[in-house]
């Protein structure tokens, strides 16, 4: 069997790095269409097509790193997957429902009567919405340590939007990035708005997260990670302000630039995520369950990371390829 | 209703509801590269004419197949963590290599098929189409290669209730894998090919003059007059294979209580299960020793005989139903195969016929899968892990409360699924396919000068 020489600790670490990169790319890649799905404007038809049709070649693909890391946290960390879904079964169910309903609407809005469109295209703008609150209160109890009492509540509440902010400001960012003349107006205020939400959603939940969990206020306030720890928001609100500035200059700038809010996006997305990876780390499950604890056998850990180091980076490779072939503004709408 | 019982409706409620969408786009997906194919061949734009319906069909009843995929992935978790935590050494990896080696394929690739047709080179579609294709039957050997373990586990081992992975090969291909897998195409053949044929009558009957539904109906019924007999064959291999490794299933399959030689085959009958013994049999005399023994005399071993067996009516009806189903397939095809080489059409009763029979290959699939999950019972893994071990300790109430809504969303889109597949077939009809450009191309074209002389 390759990869024998790895310790069950270097196992571990590999598959929660994994997990993380799933849920980061997850994040990213279905945020913005989620973000995309939650702004349609349930009054122009004309826009609903074009936002549609921005996401149409990607979004199947991007719902996939939910399912990569569903499968990882099964397989990798049966326990902590057990734990997590049981305690998050309604969330999770109506989070299910949510998928289910703009996965289908997405194809049914393309094939019925001109009058039932409308009626699909709500079904998938709130099936959206039933999506992004559903993931961020589940991030939120999560975070918690799967606690269930009223404060932990709150707080899921306070992630729940905190999380559809974050995905519609993404998601307006990718329409700038896909859109033109009057729909990528639109996109500017909506990203504008997005970004002061999503601002106020970080601040409140770091405050929140700084007193959830004794550890990781200690690890917060120690030295030398301390330091460490404090410059990732700081450079995620510069970044922000960057992207203020650069949401009101672009509509001047006749076309240039168009790709940097999303950018930013993507990076203060990069920088939250990994401002918790590093304070709940050991843990799987933040303050009750380990890595090592919760860990599977070494032998199907390794069997599945043989592929994994063949197939990941060929996964990454036709992923790029695609958004090579669809690169530029988003063509009228389609289906074939 | 416990917990329990409660997650095994809804888990049979999700796979019933999941398992219709790739048994279209499995086979669906080769049907549209051979379309594509032609097209590319050919340059006869009939082709595409009929690639273009029908790959608006594959999308429709892919996105149907992943929404009910990603539930299915965390049902796992919700519904059925022993199973996870005491086989999930086996189960995780086999359905990670899915993910990761079809899933992504497919959903990527997709995305190129569906919406890239104008963006890149003809060659790189046709090869999208393929790797979707390849990518869906990918997606069905992990999937039956995990439930075949589950069906005859070999390749592992079990320390304190835990199943470790020993050799990977024997946990891949398992003793009833082959024939699973062979199955299960050719089940998905089916499928696909009665539900284009299906629709095609459907345009034809309504009045559609057009070559895209004749030739659609063409490729589909030879394509199911050749694969029924195939089916019926690995059927009744997979039925030996069954007897082999699980007596138990066959036995209540047959409807047998008695161990005994001379076994009768079974039309009808009502198996009751308290007092051991059937009612209102209707029978062939030796037939079932003679099909799973290939003797009149051939033992085969009674339900009585077993300490733990499946429930015996599920089971013995759903193989009554799936039979019957495959004659009607048999029957409607060659009946459609001969009608076609003879005079190049369908009469009017047999287009009828083929109407009614458009999703005759899922009734025919459900009823096998029940035969088969249900014939397991009362083991998730045969002999390793009771399902009653494997099951949530979850709340009843948020079963229930999951159950319904999913009760309720499926029903409407099984509705919304068929009766937009209806509006695709009128909306065709309506259309004037063919241009007086497209007319000339085609008189240009030799090849497609013979095809226009076989319709």
């Amino acid at each position: 069997m390759p990869f024998e020489s790895l310790s069950a600790q270097t196992l571990g670490d590999i598959y929660i790095g994994l997990l993380g990169l799933a849920v980061l790319l997850y994040a990213i890649l279905d945020g913005y269409d989620l973000g995309v799905g939650v702004l349609l404007p349930p009054r122009e038809e004309k826009f609903r097509d074009d936002m549609i049709a921005s996401i149409g070649p990607y979004w199947d693909a991007n719902e996939t790193w939910l399912v990569l890391a569903v499968g990882l946290l099964l397989f990798a960390f049966p326990q902590a997957h057990s734990q997590v879904l049981q305690t998050l079964y309604i969330p999770a169910t109506f989070m299910l429902l949510g998928l289910i309903l703009r996965g289908v609407s997405f194809d049914f809005r393309a094939k019925v009567a001109q009058v039932k469109k409308r009626r699909w295209d709500l079904s998938f703008k709130y099936g959206s919405l039933l999506t992004c609150l559903a993931q961020g209160y589940m991030l939120g109890i999560y975070v918690t340590g799967l606690r269930t009492d009223l404060w932990a509540q709150c707080f899921a509440l306070l992630a729940a939007l905190g999380v559809t902010a974050a995905y519609v400001f993404i998601g307006s960012c990718w329409l700038i990035l896909k859109a033109e003349n009057q729909l990528q107006e639109k996109a500017f205020y909506w990203a504008r708005r997005g970004l002061i939400a999503l601002a106020v959603g970080i601040i409140a939940v770091s405050i929140a997260n700084l007193t959830l969990h004794d550890t990781v206020r200690a690890l917060w306030l120690s030295q030398p990670w301390g330091y460490f720890l404090m410059a990732i928001p700081i450079a995620s609100f510069t970044l922000l302000i960057l992207c203020g500035i650069a949401l009101k200059r672009l509509p001047e700038a006749g076309g240039k630039w168009e790709w940097l809010p999303f950018t930013i996006a993507i990076m203060v997305f990069v920088l939250s995520f990994s401002a918790l990876g590093i304070s709940y780390y050991p843990f799987v499950i933040p303050g009750k369950l380990t890595i090592m604890a919760a860990l599977s056998d070494g032998n199907s850990l390794r069997f599945l990371l043989v592929g994994t180091a063949v197939v990941v980076p060929l996964i990454l490779a036709y992923t790029f390829m695609v958004y090579r072939i669809f690169a530029g503004k988003s063509e009228k709408l389609s289906y074939y | 209703m416990d917990a329990l019982i409660l997650s095994r409706f809804q888990f049979a409620l999700n796979m019933s509801f999941h398992i219709l969408f790739p048994t279209i786009t499995i086979a669906l997906g080769w049907f549209l590269f051979y379309f594509k194919l032609r097209s590319n061949i050919s340059k006869h734009p009939v082709w595409m004419r009929i690639y273009r319906f029908w790959v608006r069909v594959y999308a429709l009843s892919f996105a149907l197949g992943v929404v009910s995929g990603v539930t299915m992935s965390f049902q796992f978790g919700t519904n059925w963590p022993g199973f996870m935590e005491k086989a999930g050494n086996v189960a995780g990896p086999l359905l990670g290599y899915e993910v990761l080696t079809a899933f992504f394929l497919e959903a990527t690739f997709l995305g190129i098929m569906l919406f890239g047709i104008r963006k890149v080179p003809n060659w790189l579609h046709t090869t999208a189409t393929l790797i979707v294709a390849i990518g869906t039957t990918v997606s069905a050997f992990w999937i039956l290669a995990l439930d075949s373990w589950m069906q005859t586990p070999q390749g592992h081992e079990v320390v304190d209730g835990i199943v470790y992975a020993r050799n990977w090969f024997e946990i891949i291909f398992s003793p009833s894998f082959p024939y699973r897998f062979t199955h299960m195409l050719l089940a998905s053949g089916l499928t696909a090919s009665f539900l284009i044929a299906g629709l095609s009558a459907y345009r034809i009957y309504k009045g559609d003059s057009k070559m895209a539904p004749k030739i659609a109906l063409k490729t589909a019924t030879y394509t199911a007059a050749v694969l029924i007999p195939l089916q019926i064959l690995a059927g009744d291999m997979h039925g030996l294979n069954t007897l082999e490794h699980q007596p138990q299933k066959i036995a209540a399959m047959e409807g047998l209580w008695e161990t005994s030689n001379r076994v009768p085959l079974l039309f009808f009958a009502y198996p009751n299960e308290n007092d051991r013994e059937n009612r209102y049999e209707i029978s062939i005399p030796l037939a079932a020793s003679l099909i799973l023994t290939h003797s009149a005399e051939g033992e085969i071993k009674g339900l009585n005989e077993f300490e733990e067996h499946p429930p015996v009516a599920p089971v013995f009806y759903s193989f009554r139903v799936m039979v019957s189903v495959g004659l009607l397939m048999l029957f409607t095809a060659w009946q459609g195969a001969y009608f076609l080489m003879r005079y190049g059409k369908l009469p009017p009763w047999l287009l009828k016929v083929f109407m009614g029979m458009s999703f005759s290959g899922w009734v025919a699939t459900l009823a096998g899968w029940y035969v088969t999950e249900i014939g397991r019972q009362p083991y998730i893994v045969t002999g390793v892990l009771r399902t009653e071990d494997a099951v949530t300790g979850l709340p009843a109430g948020n079963v229930v409360l999951s159950f319904t809504l999913y009760a309720l969303l499926y029903a409407v889109l099984l509705v919304a699924y068929m009766r937009t597949l209806t509006l695709m077939c009128r909306r065709s009809i309506e259309i004037e396919e063919i241009t007086t450009e497209e007319r000339e191309m085609a008189k240009a074209s030799k090849m497609s000068r013979a095809n226009i002389r076989s319709n």
